[in-house]
């Protein structure tokens, strides 16, 4: 609680107790007057000054002004009519109440939301004569040397000079899975050194590194404004003098026409109550303060599972998606070639595996590092002799003293032995052994393993259609395509043309229907931008795909996508809610008032009570962890 | 040029109303109020003073909301 927090809930307190006392002292006329303006003025004196100053300074329609004429028009009524001065002190009470509610709330989710964020490191540690010194991360240098310890932060993007360690990587990507680090290895601001000491030579400041980029983002998200927000600013500018007018009208007109027109007794007390009661129901905070706590609220759940979306219009718009199209390597696949399947063997798939590592042992090709990676354990190189690699075929070699060949059907073509052709996809590595053929190896660009779930989880969530665009030749594309479920596919495309699909794309679709792109953000930056909403993936560190996507998901895992979306669902689902209800209730008091059977404690609830309701809805939106 | 201040108000409306006395300030391109994070984005005008513009949209928005404050 602040300290402006603390005082108002002592005026609060004070004014409360003064007023039920009160209603045991038997006193009439001008002195219960004057002791009931005790605990009035206590707790309204700031809102009467605020009215006379927002009159001093012509802006009229605010919460102040209508309080305070709600109020003192009470109280009048009360002095002519009854002597009931509770009334005019509860109302105010309770509209204080109320903005202490509101003032603590979102001073609580403010806190709770930065806190989830809170990935800032304070402090960097410089060695300097073998001593540890704690220095502003802002003002290191890049290429300068830092120490991060068990337990602390990694404050700036480096390379790691020396020591190796276990990250936890869960503040930026929202993955408790933990990252292995070593001497060479490229690290990122923002990850929890868990477990050894590191020394890491910077490579950025500290405002250009991955952490303070993040923060950045998160941070203003909210402000680009959503066209809900826009529409309840204009609404809240409109509604405000209407309800003014509409009660001032209340109060004169009705009297007058029973007067004048049919003749009955004008009743101005009643109508000019009803008016009042106009006033207090009308305060439009409710909705204003909500919509953006939905927002930020939602943004902020969202950073927390790794999910960040760049603004609150964003958010809007993804929650309209119906249409995904992805980009196929490095999205949807892995982009990294690995050892698919092994057929035709007669020995064990991993002698195979093991006779194909070690023949290709001595050359660093992808391919030969991806079959070493299948084969898994430590080469034995003093087994190998004789390689010979011939060039565009493959190599031969003796393995344990037998002849091994890998390659090709060209190598297999010059060695004459007879091969069996491969209906896969990929790149195929023939074996030979003793001269014989012993099978072949099919080594290929692998679907990521969430690929296929993520597309089934994404028509879950109501996508309607999931396009596929690569350069890749279209019979692996096809493959991919229908091994994921991907409902069309659009292949040897280059760049340029994947910007010119996705127009085509846009141009058929609804309005209203969104299409998303995700990409890896490595050349289809354009694409990002042109598409309604860009969404990078496996990001962190990237930063021209952080600059060019809405939606940035800080892994590389693909279920993310179906899963930002039901965030931006919920989240929205929230914002409509909030205005609905508010909306709603306020109208069906405004009408009750209007006919006399809401009174003043109705109207309270109109305004306080539906304010409260909205802003723990809002709050709502910050938990997206079982979506 | 743009440049974020920190400020402090107390509802959400009287945000907006702030933002709106920004924008109307001589000087100012274009204004936005972030309640949530209580920071105000102002995009100034080309040639302009940024010190001495913001006196003027401080001055506007205690006008809107006498319980505003913007730390310059």
């Amino acid at each position: 609680m602040s300290r402006k927090q603390k005082k108002m809930l002592v005026r609060i307190l004070i004014a409360a107790a003064l007023m039920i006392a009160l209603n045991f002292v038997p006193v009439q006329g001008y002195v219960r007057f004057a002791l009931y303006l005790v605990p009035y003025l206590i707790i309204g004196y700031d809102i009467l000054i605020k009215a006379f100053k927002g009159i001093k300074n012509r802006q009229a329609f605010d919460e102040s002004l209508l309080m305070a004429i709600a109020t003192i028009g009470a109280i009048a009524i009360a002095l002519v009519e009854n002597g009931d001065y509770t009334e005019a002190i509860a109302v105010m009470l309770f509209y204080q109440v109320g903005e202490w509610f509101q003032s603590y709330a979102v001073g609580k989710s403010r806190r709770n939301i930065s806190e989830l964020m809170d990935i800032r490191p304070d402090y960097a540690n410089i060695e300097t004569d073998g001593k540890l010194e704690q220095v502003d991360p802002d003002e290191v240098e890049p290429g300068s040397e830092i120490v991060v310890q068990p337990g602390e932060k990694v404050p700036i993007d480096g390379i790691v000079t020396e020591g190796s360690s276990t990250l936890n990587t869960s503040a930026l990507t929202g993955e408790s899975i933990p990252r292995e680090v070593e001497t060479g290895d490229e690290i990122l601001s923002g990850c929890i050194n868990m477990t050894g000491v590191l020394r890491i030579r910077t490579t950025k400041e500290f405002g250009e590194s991955t952490v303070s980029k993040i923060l950045d983002l998160v941070e203003n998200a909210s402000s680009r404004k959503s066209k809900s927000e826009e529409f309840i600013t204009k609404f809240a500018r409109i509604y405000t003098p209407a309800v003014v007018y509409s009660a001032i009208a209340l109060a004169v007109l009705p009297p007058l026409v029973r007067m004048f027109g049919v003749g009955l007794p004008a009743e101005w007390g009643t109508w000019i109550y009803r008016a009042l009661t106009f006033l207090v129901i009308s305060c439009p905070c409710a909705l204003v303060i909500s919509i953006p706590l939905s927002f930020f609220a939602g943004i902020g759940g969202a950073s927390n599972a790794g999910v960040l979306i760049k603004g609150s219009n964003y958010m809007e718009t993804l929650s309209q998606t119906k249409y995904v199209v992805f980009d196929k390597t490095g999205t949807l696949t892995k982009g990294v070639f690995e050892v698919n399947a092994v057929h035709h063997n007669e020995m064990a798939r991993e002698k195979l595996l093991e006779y194909a590592a070690l023949a290709e042992s001595a050359s660093s090709h992808p391919i030969s590092k991806s079959l070493q990676r299948a084969y898994g354990k430590e080469l034995d190189r003093s087994r190998v002799k004789d390689i010979k690699e011939i060039s565009g075929n493959g190599v031969t070699a003796l393995v344990d003293g037998i002849p091994v060949a890998a390659g090709n059907d060209k190598l297999m073509k010059k060695l004459g032995i007879e091969y069996i052709d491969c209906h896969h996809v990929g790149t195929i590595i023939h074996m030979a052994i003793d001269g014989k053929y012993a099978g072949h190896i099919v080594i290929s660009d692998i679907e990521k393993p969430h690929a296929a779930e993520a597309v089934r989880e994404l028509k879950a969530s109501g996508v309607v259609k999931t396009v596929m665009l690569t350069g890749d030749i279209d019979r692996v594309a096809r493959q991919v395509a229908s091994s994921i479920g991907i409902d069309q596919v659009y292949s040897e495309l280059l760049p340029e043309d994947k910007v010119a699909k996705v127009e085509e794309l846009l141009a058929e679709k609804k309005e209203k229907e969104k299409l998303a792109f995700v990409g890896d953000g490595i050349n289809d930056a354009p694409v990002l931008t042109r598409a309604d909403i860009g969404i990078a993936m496996g990001a962190m560190g990237s930063d021209a795909a952080i600059e060019a996507a809405d939606v940035v998901l800080m892994d590389d895992d693909p279920l993310k996508i179906a899963k930002a979306i039901r965030i931006s669902r919920k989240c929205l689902r929230i914002v409509y809610e909030n205005i609905w209800f508010a909306i709603g209730i306020k109208v069906i008091c405004l009408i009750l008032g209007a006919v006399g059977i809401a009174n003043m404690w109705l109207a309270i609830f109109a305004d306080v009570g539906v304010m409260i309701i909205a802003v723990l809805n809002a709050i709502r939106a910050l938990f997206v962890k079982k979506l | 040029m743009k440049k974020t201040y920190k400020i402090d108000v107390d509802c959400a409306n009287c945000a907006n109303k702030m933002e709106q006395a920004a924008k109307d300030t001589a000087g100012v391109k274009n204004a936005v109020v972030n309640f949530m994070t209580l920071k105000m984005n102002v995009e100034f005008e080309e040639g302009q003073d940024a010190k001495t513009v913001m006196q003027e949209v401080r001055k506007n928005c205690k006008k809107v909301e006498d319980d505003c404050e913007i730390f310059l």
